[in-house]
């Protein structure tokens, strides 16, 4: 290899279906049902994340308390990845470790805001009645509890990793970028090793909300991605994924274990329009070379009316073995599809079920990307 | 080290264009070097450059009492909003956008980069969290009775009347929008260090055209994002200042007296593009993004490490990235805040930094006249740092009438100075441990 080569040393995941590499790789080689709930935030299903043990990543509860359920999670996940390379204990490589996150909003407090909006019925002065209620029941530290960069944040308070970060926002698309960015900048060598991942909870009515806005949710059952053609749209699922991108140069140097080396990683932003997504992500993967046959195809497709419909028939041209929706797994999780699916890839390739993997995704509303891995 | 004030760029015949007609120039490390070609500004002092600086060189501050919503009730009365570019309501994202595509238009257009609409690089995008706001919420309460919750509020959703709330309160919308208007190339990227986000972006900018994966980019920071809900966040956090009259003087610092930030809202635009790209098409070189540095910190999620350290680091990594040593700046563009922790651990670190030259060092708060732009200031005072190296004038710090006697500095008080200025730092230190900074320079002169 490269000693610029881009490899994936560690893989940190949570979800629906639990914790850890094994547990989804085993997921994926089974192609075991999924844990959905389809009564809790009726009529919108949703995967929920399966409880964690938070106390083995996040040893403080006093961290635990200033953070809210997608922060908890990702650092979690963070922690996993950490962990997973051997990095956890190394305070030298935390130092200079830097991080990019694929991160929305926190979560409203859903109390305070109905009961805010039912009083603002009435209220005589408006504003002055919406000031005293903000003053009076917003939690002072809420504030951080939603603020994007504070998964990031949290990471670096609770993990020791000081290097630096970013937070990407932008929904998938800013988990494609996220991954993108960090294999450039390791394969440039303006860095050695990156963390790099995202979180996110569904089970929050909030996000629902924006999301129905626009009319992207399914009602009812769950339906496997590539089936819901008669009732499209998302099944949003909790689910953290953080991965440790390194040089192949530096991992080989400290005996890292190499789970999959990250060869490509390209993001497109097509005007959607009937086709634009099938055209986008053929360009992207025009890109990565022969792909071998026997890959396996794992997509972040939103099950979203039309566009996944195209993302089908991308994987479906190519000589993949088997196709897999992160989706039909752990669910949809916006900002953290991407990074779910890449470290999906890495686990498989990781656990010999595949020598070679293409991760492929079309955000809900905006932003095309797509990934390749191969068996270092 | 390079000697004082000496370029930062070298024109070696190793790196010979494809043509191999020019030599390539290369920094200190051998790297592409980034010019800046094209700039933007707005503020609560105003649209564009010019106005900027005559405000800023004038020390006129850009606070006033807030009228966009009522403030009855609140600690915090005054803010330095831009409340000159909408006639009727609108939501922070819209004014984030509008501010954008201002300060992106001047840079774009002085640059003379690509076509309008057709530009040829990567955007790079500071935007604030966005999230629905009250006024949207209670346009779905109104199509039901009786108590809200979120229930009621999903039904009212699905009835799909209210569909462009969904784009509007997208995080990627706003570089979304950009992007589309000034034909960006590529994945746009919206992101958020907090306070330090401009910086960030101009970062990212750098760091794509060293890599050769684009020949310019368009980097923004932007932030119209001050609402009631906003404010009073800060303010349950402590961080604002309460000394709301009169205004113009709340924002005060490294004063004794200084006791919060004020808010602010502003756009500042860049256009990075690769030094000999810029040369070859003739562009006039705005000056040079010599250096970036940045480090997290773990200590607090509001409060930096009492050492000082990853702001020290932060500023040694920018200058080391320049090729350049603690003598060879002339002016730091201060992060400044006024809060009581901030300004005091900015001396402490700057003082580590440059040693006993921060004596008589000029560093100042652009903060004291618009103040705290969050998300836009890290873009919004590079752009000020560069017109301070292009005009050979320091703007102020203002209402700098009370010093702390335990941070002694040059604050460049309350009155502009004429100095020569070829090499700035500029810093930015934000909440979750965010610390950025920037080593911005003159235009290299040639042998």
């Amino acid at each position: 290899m490269n000693p610029h080569d881009v490899v994936i040393t560690g893989i940190g995941l949570a979800s629906s279906l639990g914790e850890g590499l094994e547990t989804h790789a085993q997921a994926l080689a089974s192609g075991a049902a999924p844990n959905t709930d389809a009564t809790s935030f009726a009529p919108y299903p949703v995967h929920p994340l399966k409880p964690l043990e938070l106390d083995r990543q996040i040893p403080k509860k006093s961290d635990q308390r200033q953070m809210e359920p997608w922060q908890r999670l990702g650092v979690y996940a963070a922690g996993l990845a950490l962990d997973d390379a051997g990095l956890k204990e190394d305070a030298e490589a935390k130092g200079v470790l830097q991080v990019i996150v694929a991160a929305g909003g926190g979560e409203r407090d859903h109390a305070v805001d109905g009961a805010i909006l039912t009083g603002l019925r009435d209220a005589s002065e408006p504003g002055a009645f919406l000031n005293e209620r903000l003053m009076g029941d917003l939690r002072p530290t809420l504030f951080l509890a939603q603020l994007s960069n504070l998964l990031a944040g949290n990471i670096a308070i609770v993990h020791g990793v000081t290097g630096a970060s970013r937070t990407f926002m932008g929904e998938e698309q800013a988990g494609v970028d996220a991954i993108r960015t960090a294999h450039a900048r390791i394969a440039a060598g303006q860095a050695e090793v990156m963390l790099v991942g995202g979180a996110y909870n569904a089970e929050r009515r909030d996000m629902l909300l924006l999301l129905e806005l626009g009319g992207f949710l399914r009602k009812g059952e769950f339906a496997p991605v590539f089936a819901r053609e008669a009732t499209p749209g998302l099944i949003t699922g909790s689910a953290g994924a953080f991965l440790v991108l390194e040089s192949a140069g530096r991992a080989a140097a400290r005996g890292a274990k190499i789970h999959a080396r990250l060869s490509h990683v390209a993001a497109a932003r097509s005007k959607r329009q009937p086709g634009t997504v099938e055209a986008a992500l053929n360009g992207l993967l025009s890109g990565f070379g022969a792909i071998a046959p026997g890959a396996l195809a794992i997509s972040a497709a939103t099950g979203a009316a039309g566009i996944t419909a195209e993302e089908a028939s991308v994987i479906a041209a190519l000589p993949q073995a088997r196709r897999v929706a992160t989706g039909d797994l752990v669910g949809h999780a916006l900002e953290a599809a991407f990074p779910v699916s890449v470290a999906l890839a890495a686990a498989a390739i990781s656990a010999g079920q595949a020598k070679e993997a293409i991760v492929t995704g079309a955000g809900h509303w905006r932003g095309e990307g797509a990934a390749r891995l191969v068996k270092a | 080290m390079s000697a004082k004030n000496q370029p930062a760029v070298n024109q070696t015949a190793v790196n010979q264009t494809a043509a191999g007609q020019t030599a390539a120039h290369r920094d200190a490390k051998g790297r592409r070097v980034v010019a800046v070609t094209g700039l933007g500004i707005v503020t609560s002092l105003g649209q564009g450059k010019e106005a900027n600086w005559q405000a800023l060189t004038a020390g006129e501050s850009g606070i006033h009492r807030i009228e966009r919503f009522p403030t009855e009730g609140l600690r915090t009365t005054i803010a330095g909003t831009v409340d000159y570019l909408f006639d009727g309501s609108f939501t922070a994202p819209q004014l984030s956008e509008k501010l954008a595509t201002l300060a992106a238009d001047e840079a774009v257009s002085q640059s003379g980069l690509g076509q309008p609409g057709d530009f040829p690089g990567e955007l790079f995008m500071a935007v604030p969290p966005v999230e629905m706001e009250w006024p949207q919420k209670q346009e779905l309460a109104r199509t039901f009775e009786g108590d809200v919750d979120y229930d009621g509020l999903l039904r009212a959703a699905a009835s799909q009347k209210f569909k462009p709330m969904h784009e509007l309160f997208l995080f990627g919308a706003v570089a979304d929008h950009i992007a589309d208007r000034f034909g960006t190339k590529g994945s746009p990227i919206s992101l958020s260090t907090a306070c330090s986000s401009g910086a960030t972006a101009i970062q990212m900018g750098v760091e794509a055209i060293r890599r050769g994966d684009t020949e310019a980019a368009l980097c923004i920071g932007t932030d119209g994002s001050v609402h009631a809900e906003a404010l009073i966040r800060f303010s349950l956090l402590s961080a604002l200042s309460t000394q709301n009259d009169p205004p113009e003087a709340a924002a005060k610092p490294f004063s004794k007296n200084r006791d919060g930030f004020v808010m602010g809202e502003g756009a500042g635009a860049l256009v990075l593009e690769e030094y000999d790209h810029a040369l070859a098409r003739g562009a006039t070189i705005l000056g040079i993004v010599a250096g970036c540095g940045e480090r997290g910190d773990g200590f607090h999620r509001t409060r930096s490490s009492p050492d000082g350290k990853p702001a020290i680091l932060a500023m040694r990594d920018a200058l080391d990235d320049a090729g350049l040593g603690p003598d060879d700046v002339d002016y730091i563009n201060a992060h400044g805040t006024s809060t009581p922790e901030n300004d005091k651990m900015e001396a402490m670190s700057c003082t580590a930094v440059f040693g006993e030259r921060m004596a008589t060092l000029p560093i100042s708060s652009n903060k004291s006249m618009i103040g705290h732009t969050l998300t836009a200031a890290g873009a919004v005072e590079a752009v000020i740092s560069f017109m301070t190296i292009a005009n050979g004038r320091i703007p102020p710090t203002i209402n700098y009438t009370n010093p702390d006697p335990a941070i002694a500095l040059d604050v460049v008080p309350n009155t502009a100075r004429d100095a020569k200025v070829r090499t700035v730092i500029s810093n930015s230190f934000g909440f979750g441990g965010q610390n950025t900074c920037l080593v911005l320079t003159a235009e290299p002169t040639h042998a």
